[in-house]
């Protein structure tokens, strides 16, 4: 198996870009990707999109060649994927990226992930989502993802004393972060009374607990590290990519405080970095709800399980904590394209490895991790970056 | 030169408050008034709708102006609550006020803002001659489907406008900015409009009243400063609050023509009874900026200057009749809405 390098990235500012099609934000952050890795379309193997519900938010499936028409290459007759795992699309894309350079097949690999997801109006949106959940057991009978998000965090409250200051305590932290990255679709700082005053959406959670819904398309490009130097002095490396999988509904898992893929996955990756979570400078973690947040640092074992809550308030992962989490601001700031967001976690790392990451710049930031679920945790995935 | 003669105003009587609507349908009362900054709606009564409504302030305005209301050359009534699909308002009202039967009359539609278009045809009418007196109404009594965010604010009210070469007010200059934005509709048959939710802002609502202020003062080379009034289109009262200060004016500037957080939105009555309200404390001299929304999408903006002649004109004082109230509950307003027929 070839070592892999990321030597490119690019994404669009996350938000309601109302003026901009699912096509224009392929095409804007593919376009910057390349000129980041400063190489020729022609020189491009394959191509990966993430893209979790393409086909109901704009009724466009078949995106694999919409991108290769966006990048004008249909004369090299690309072949592209489009990779789908729910909110995990992104990260899965990228695990898919890495395989295929790994294993030697392919050089030049474009992983993308997009979604346009203003486009639908009402509960639409909500109702996309929760297609992500186990539609026979679990969306049928009415629940959403911030209802599945709720249980998580009653649960986690009752079994760990876990508040809702903590929770919230997510989101401020978020948005402190979100507030110094230019292309996050919040940039407000908040207090954990502005949080616990926003309308309850689901018990525990209110609205600024929750991501928000998001445009936004973010693309990274992967190399074999032996040729990744002709491209760049700032190499990338991508130490572990790890993918593992639970069952689709919430109530089918083994434990209800813990996603048990997340875990596993983890597991894996350090394995396959050698690493252990004390020797991770940043995570990017998929804070869809500022819950999952705090069960993904537990999930990582940066905490023991239960102690997330406690960590969260003691600053552990605040910027300037012992283990910075979401310096892009996450889910909940940044903005969660869902088909976008595993690879928009891979932007982040990659800027900060480099030391690209401006005002919100992590010292001395060698090695970062990107945790990427999707449903309520049937997929996830890992992602270890080491700048070398 | 065009002018307003006169103006009338009506909103019904019966109020719902929002906490009434929140209980209804389990939501948070507090976060939904500060968010929209909207306490109180209008409710129409029973027996009124966009004519009865239209007909009231269509008399106001003649018996202030002070006119001969055969002399009206023109009736247009702006609204997307008329009774009638195929019939007009407007002869309804043309007739109630004797205006009959040597004038032009239509209905109009163009969301909320089709009153203010009605008063630009009347400033065309005016000025080429072809019409001495032109009366534009904008008037609604507005829908919103039970348990939409709209229900908070959708209210019912008009003011009715007449348009001269001479008045209390002249009207300097007028521009639109128009473009074709999905934000807000309703298809023939329906009875509630749809909406595109966050779409209906910053595309929309913001995008089209911030270039129509643009355009009229880059015009006339104004700045925000040069006014006294301002009135923008009011959907709720926290949009036209901030498209004030994005534009540049001052919450004095606005205040006297807000009267959302306490009416509601009005629908193609909200900017022109924004207009009556600031006419009914304005000085000789001040000047006015006002810019409507119709979705769909656009705006019209107008530059007026109040003459002398608003001294010894006897003002409605909307205010004062918008204290003359009753509150209902749900379930009254429904009835009174006639949902449950």
């Amino acid at each position: 198996m070839r070592e892999v390098a990321i030597i490119g990235i690019g994404m669009t500012k996350f938000g309601e870009l109302w003026d901009k099609s699912f096509r224009e934000l392929v095409a804007e952050a593919g376009i910057q990707a390349i000129l980041d890795a400063g190489i020729e379309g022609e020189e491009i193997d394959a191509l990966y999109l993430g893209g979790m519900s393409t086909g109901r938010f704009i009724g466009q499936e078949h995106v694999g060649p919409l991108a290769v028409e966006v990048a004008g290459l249909e004369d090299l007759h690309l072949p592209a994927t489009r990779v789908e795992a729910a909110c995990a699309s992104g990260g899965v894309a990228m695990h898919q990226g890495f395989l295929a350079v790994a294993s030697g097949m392919y050089d030049i690999v474009v992983v993308g992930g997009a979604e346009k997801m203003t486009d639908v109006v009402g509960g639409e949106a909500t109702n996309i989502l929760a297609s992500a959940a186990d539609r026979e057991w679990e969306s049928f009978f009415g629940i959403t993802f911030p209802g599945l998000y709720a249980l998580i965090a009653k649960y986690h409250m009752h079994k760990y004393g876990t508040t809702q200051e903590q929770l919230a305590m997510v989101a401020v932290k978020n948005h402190y972060n979100g507030s110094m990255n230019p292309k996050a679709q919040f940039r407000r700082k908040i207090s954990v009374e502005d949080v616990l005053k926003s309308p309850l959406v689901a018990d525990p959670l209110h609205l600024l607990d929750c991501s928000p819904i998001t445009d936004g398309a973010a693309v990274a490009i992967l190399a074999p590290l032996d040729i990744a130097k002709k491209y760049t002095d700032k190499i990338v490396k991508i130490k572990a990519s790890a993918l593992a999988c639970d069952t689709l509904s919430y109530h089918g898992r083994k434990r209800f405080d813990s996603l048990p893929a997340a875990v596993e996955a983890a597991k894996r990756a350090y394995k396959m970095a050698g690493i252990e979570p004390k020797d991770v400078d940043l995570a990017e973690v998929h804070d869809c709800f500022t819950i999952a947040e705090i069960i993904a640092i537990e999930d990582l074992g940066f905490v023991e399980k239960g102690k997330g809550g406690k960590a969260t308030e003691e600053g552990l992962t605040a910027l300037d904590g012992e283990i910075p989490v979401n310096t892009s601001g996450g889910l909940k700031a940044k903005g969660h394209p869902v088909g976008a967001t595993g690879v928009a976690q891979i932007n982040e790392l990659v800027m900060q490895l480099r030391g690209e990451a401006g005002e919100r710049q992590v010292k001395d930031a060698t090695i970062g991790l990107a945790h990427n679920v999707g449903g309520s945790g049937g997929t996830a995935v890992v992602h270890i970056l080491e700048a070398i | 030169m065009a002018a307003i003669v006169g103006y009338g105003a009506y909103v019904p009587r019966y109020r719902i408050k929002v906490e009434e609507i929140a209980r209804i349908w389990g939501k948070q009362a507090a976060s939904i008034s500060s968010g929209l900054y909207v306490f109180e709606k209008s409710v129409p009564g029973i027996d009124e709708d966009t004519a009865t409504i239209s007909v009231e302030a269509a008399r106001r305005a003649v018996k202030h102006a002070k006119i001969n209301p055969k002399e009206i050359g023109a009736i247009y009534v702006g609204s997307e609550s008329h009774p009638y699909a195929v019939k007009p308002t407007a002869t309804i009202v043309a007739e109630a006020i004797e205006a009959t039967p040597e004038l032009t009359a239509a209905d109009y539609e163009f969301a909320c803002k089709a009153g203010t278009a009605g008063m630009q045809n009347c400033i065309a009418l005016v000025k080429s001659n072809m019409i001495k007196y032109g009366m534009a109404i904008g008037a609604d009594v507005a829908q919103a489907a039970p348990g939409d965010a709209l229900e908070y604010t959708a209210a019912a009210g008009g003011a009715a406008f007449i348009i001269g070469k001479e008045g209390i007010a002249e009207i300097n200059d007028t521009v639109s900015f128009t473009t074709d934005t999905p934000d807000f509709w309703r298809r023939e048959g329906e009875p509630y409009p749809g909406h595109g939710e966050r779409f209906t802002g910053e595309p929309a609502y913001f995008k089209h009243v911030m270039n129509a202020a643009k355009m009229l003062m880059e015009k006339l080379g104004t700045k925000p400063s040069d006014y006294d009034y301002a009135v923008f289109h009011q959907p709720n009262g926290k949009f036209p609050m901030r498209v004030a200060k994005k534009l540049g004016f001052e919450k004095k500037q606005i205040e006297d023509g807000l009267l959302c957080p306490i009416i509601g939105n009005t629908y193609s009555g909200s900017s022109m009874l924004g207009l009556a309200a600031v006419l009914d404390v304005a000085k000789a001299g001040s000047r006015i900026i006002v810019v409507s929304y119709g979705s769909g999408a656009g705006s019209d903006a107008f530059d007026i200057t109040v003459t002398d002649k608003i001294e010894e004109y006897e003002r409605q004082g909307i205010r004062k009749m918008l204290e003359n109230k009753e509150y209902v509950d749900y379930a009254t307003y429904m009835k009174l809405r006639r949902e449950f027929e």
